[in-house]
């Protein structure tokens, strides 16, 4: 177990080095860089003035020397300075990613436990009136638009009824009630769907354990229905289940550009976004090196919750 | 039908039904309830001296010094002032100074600079009553290190220019100073973007490192330090790319401004901003920085009854810049044809609702130094079809024309992608032209590719559409000189993207920027829209309005149409 461990970081250590160069590169390679929108937007600027803010920010230098000059100091700490805000890359990104934690976090949670439980109840009623009605929400879920979901529900709760806030977040000295009246909104779209792809993933997989032999000998010797179904087929149906969650649960903290954007959240993919389009180096690279970083740490998590609920599987050439 | 099949109907029809109704509750109440929120009172505050404006762009750092855009005007003109400022009738007039110095008044004078050359000294006062919001008076140490920020080349300050200018700064008294300038122009007293900062809190910071001073200002650090600010607002609350909140400058020392806080909240998605108006999350756009027209002409169809909304016409000059070197664009009787070829007030008409006037040349008619004596051109396809007979264009083949070689009369027009507006107006072009026998390609590039590479290394290969924003009075040096053609050699220096080169106007944009008195520069003013509108570098299209969605209940907010934005007079806002 350890070995395997002690692998799995080794791995993902050198897919962070490889992706923060390839990051970095392909910013760099975009046409324009912050200098160019100053210039544009002041008509006064001379090529000696352009030449100095280019010098100042580094950008003189070829790519992989701004590179090197990068990853030597982070590795001794030091991350940068957001260019776009003028603050240190971590004082910017945390709040955000504590934003989207919360966001996506609770649309996942959301999510997961609504999903599981219908799905798992869709495929223990095949056909039924139940099963159609489930489907045609998972697939509501997955073919609306997420920016035209969000609009029809800031128009329905927030112009219609004027029971929530169309967007935003609430200020730091709000109550509880108020904070979460900012986030039911997103919630709700993001969960949306999430809830429709996981409730089709459960519904499928239940359905395949349902007709495994160790099921029917459940029922042969007479377990209830509902027994087999949640006891019995839950735990070995939810391993296919488990890999989705695990890898949506590492592509949760990049954010949700377009329900962000439209809900005026501060979050991940916002800020991402912003910092590609900006020509923010700094803060681009890391937050899209924390994005990678969470997706392998998911994987990883997804491989021991295997483990741990088959038995069968063994993993780093050993039982966890 | 089988059981199974009458199930998936009935499942079916009942699922289509829900969503029925759910988009007709959208629909249906929006009206309804918009109007019960907009008349309800101070949007989502329900406090009535409580005012939140929505913006779509979150201001950067918020230090005068660094980095410069269109949300951080708006917004720092509720929390400090430049010395000077335009006002509503594009007049220059004094705003954290006390009399504005000319050389009439004596607070100017000609000087002679120390290597020799003509400059001017002029001498500025600061209110006496101006003082930072944690109390301290702002004084001459503040001018001092704004000065000496602005000038340190590795600070990264923009305005690099107006320090240049300025080659020294004398203190006089804890309010008086005089700036040295090294030549002699009109415009030497616009101190508009020269912004005190706080000694007592900066200059520690800057004199520690000059070059990390812009990564630690207090301006990024602590932007809730009432210190930064001495406006008739200081910052009370900022969620970094969602809102800033102010609240009143206890010290402020100006007229007291009606609302106790002010919010903006930045909302980038365009119909998310119209729901949150509608909501009354907010109270009101910024025109400044808020919807299109063409958006807030589809908002007005709507709900134009339920806000105030105000056209106003600017500076922000729509035109299609056009590439000179190109073998076809460079024959003026083309470009003539092209002029003549489009529509222009149709598309003011049938597009923009009348709202977006047709531009003639790049000053506005409504600064002090347009001129009456340009070439204008409306709708004349039989001129325009002349004109490219007279050329050569003369065999028309499948509708296109082409000249005696066989070469074909195609054009390309690029603009920024995504922009609704100017892909509308790219299009009508398109089939006007077409109507002449031109092909006209259309081929647009994300913002950041066409204004950081196409345009600014002239990629271009014919036509390149976007919009210029300018001061009253802006000298087109940058633009139409001929030493400020981006070049591989002077490293795309200058913004003269279209390649014009004439002497006679390189001349006439010397002569305005040193002619002192405005009867001086009028003459040259005239020369340079004459030769502008004459020989076409740039096809004129509009002179682009900004939008400002008021509730009905505000007073005071008057558009400025330049860019001191609306909100330097912001303690004159009301409620009724």
């Amino acid at each position: 177990m350890r070995r395997f461990l002690l692998s799995r970081l080794l791995q993902s250590l050198v897919v962070l080095v490889i992706m923060s160069f390839v990051i970095y590169a392909l910013i760099g390679l975009m046409p324009g860089d912050p200098i160019d929108l100053m210039i544009s937007a002041n008509p006064n600027m001379t090529a000696a003035d352009a030449a100095a803010l280019r010098a100042i920010y580094g950008l003189d230098l070829p790519i992989y020397e701004r590179y090197w000059n990068w990853l030597t100091a982070a590795l001794q700490g030091d991350l940068g300075y957001s260019r776009l805000f003028g603050q240190p890359v971590l004082d910017v990104l945390l709040p955000a990613l504590g934003n989207t934690v919360i966001l996506m976090g609770t649309a996942f949670t959301l999510a997961v436990m609504v999903a599981i439980p219908i799905g798992t109840l869709a495929a223990s009623k095949p056909r039924s009136a139940v099963d159609y009605g489930i489907n045609l929400f998972a697939f509501a879920g997955i073919s609306i638009p997420s920016f035209w979901l969000a609009l029809m529900l800031i128009i329905i709760f927030s112009v219609s009824l004027g029971w929530l806030p169309a967007g935003g977040i609430a200020s730091a000295n709000a109550g509880f009630v108020e904070y979460i009246s900012y986030m039911v909104l997103p919630v709700l779209t993001i969960a949306t769907l999430s809830i429709g792809s996981y409730t089709r993933y459960t519904r499928s997989s239940m359905l395949e354990t349902l007709r495994h032999d160790y099921i029917r000998t459940a029922r042969a010797k007479g377990a209830s229905r509902r027994r087999v179904v949640w006891k019995h087929a839950l735990r070995n149906a939810l391993i296919p289940v488990v890999t989705i969650l695990a890898l949506d649960f590492g592509f949760l903290f990049s954010g949700a550009l377009v329900t962000e954007t439209i809900f005026s959240w501060p979050g991940m993919g916002k800020l991402i976004f912003d910092a590609v389009m900006g020509n923010d180096f700094n803060l681009a690279l890391v937050a899209l090196l924390f994005a990678t970083a969470l997706v392998l740490t998911a994987n990883l998590l997804a491989d021991l919750c295997y483990a741990w609920l088959d038995p069968r599987i063994v993993i780093g050439g050993g039982k966890v | 039908m089988t059981m199974d099949a009458k199930q998936t109907v009935r499942a079916r029809t009942t699922g289509f039904a829900l969503l029925a109704v759910v988009a007709l509750a959208a629909c249906g109440k929006s009206d309804d309830a918009s109007q019960q929120s907009a008349t309800a009172g101070a949007g989502n505050s329900g406090d009535d001296r409580e005012l939140v404006i929505g913006i779509t762009q979150y201001p950067s750092t918020m230090n005068p010094n660094v980095d410069s855009m269109v949300a951080k005007t708006y917004v720092r003109a509720m929390l400090m002032r430049g010395l000077t400022r335009f006002n509503h009738d594009w007049e220059l007039e004094c705003s954290l100074c006390v009399e504005l110095p000319t050389l009439e008044n004596g607070l100017a004078r000609m000087i002679e600079t120390p290597d020799g050359r003509p400059g001017i000294a002029a001498t500025y006062e600061i209110q006496p009553d101006a003082t930072w919001g944690d109390g301290t008076p702002v004084t001459t140490k503040d001018i001092q290190l704004a000065y000496d920020v602005g000038r340190d080349t590795t600070t990264g300050a923009i305005n690099t220019d107006m320090y240049r200018r300025i080659y020294q700064l004398e203190v006089h008294d804890d309010k008086r100073f005089t700036i040295y300038t090294d030549r002699v122009t009109y415009n030497f007293n616009v101190l508009g973007d020269f912004y005190p900062l706080p000694d007592h809190l900066e200059r520690e910071i800057f004199e520690a490192d000059p070059y990390e001073y812009r990564h630690r200002t207090t301006f990024n650090a602590d932007v809730t330090n009432p210190g930064l600010w001495f406006g008739p607002y200081i910052v009370a609350e900022a969620q970094q790319g969602s809102y800033i909140k102010m609240t009143r400058n206890p010290h402020w020392w100006g007229k007291e401004p009606y609302f106790d806080t002010i919010t903006t909240r930045a909302i980038q998605n365009t119909s998310a901003m119209e729901a949150n108006l509608l909501s009354g999350t907010i109270d009101m756009i910024a025109g400044e920085i808020g919807l299109q027209v063409d958006q807030a002409l589809a908002f007005e169809s709507r709900h134009g009854d339920k806000y105030n909304i105000i056209y106003n016409p600017g500076l922000q000059y729509e035109h299609i810049d056009v590439n000179l070197d190109n073998p076809i664009l460079s024959d003026k009787r083309v470009r003539k044809a092209l002029m003549f070829g489009m529509d222009r007030e149709q598309m003011n008409e049938r597009i923009f609702g009348g709202k977006q006037p047709v531009a003639h040349t790049r000053v506005s008619p409504l600064d002090k130094v347009a001129s009456d004596n340009i070439t204008k051109y409306s709708f004349d396809e039989d001129k325009a079809i002349a004109l490219l007979e007279e050329a050569g264009w003369t065999e028309i083949r499948d509708g296109i024309r082409h000249n005696a070689d066989g070469e074909p009369l195609r054009i390309e027009i690029m603009t920024t992608a995504g922009n609704k507006t100017r892909e509308l107006v790219q299009q009508v072009l398109q089939g006007k032209w077409k109507q002449i026998g031109v092909d006209l390609r259309i081929r647009n590039e994300a913002p950041r590719v066409f204004f950081g590479q196409t345009t600014r290394e002239r990629k271009f290969t014919g036509l390149a559409l976007f919009a210029w924003v300018a001061a009253p009075e802006t000298v087109p040096r940058s633009i139409l000189h001929s030493s400020e053609i981006p070049t591989t050699e002077n490293n795309y220096a200058g913004q003269n993207y279209t390649g014009i080169n004439i002497p006679e106007l390189d001349a006439a944009i010397e002569s305005v920027e040193f002619g002192l008195s405005l009867d001086e520069r009028l003459p040259h003013w005239a020369t340079i829209q004459q030769i502008y509108s004459e020989e076409l570098p740039v096809l004129s299209l509009f002179w682009r309005p900004n939008p400002y969605i008021y509730p009905l209940w505000l007073r005071g907010a008057r558009p400025t149409g330049h860019l001191n934005a609306s909100t330097n007079w912001i303690e004159y806002w009301t409620r009724e």
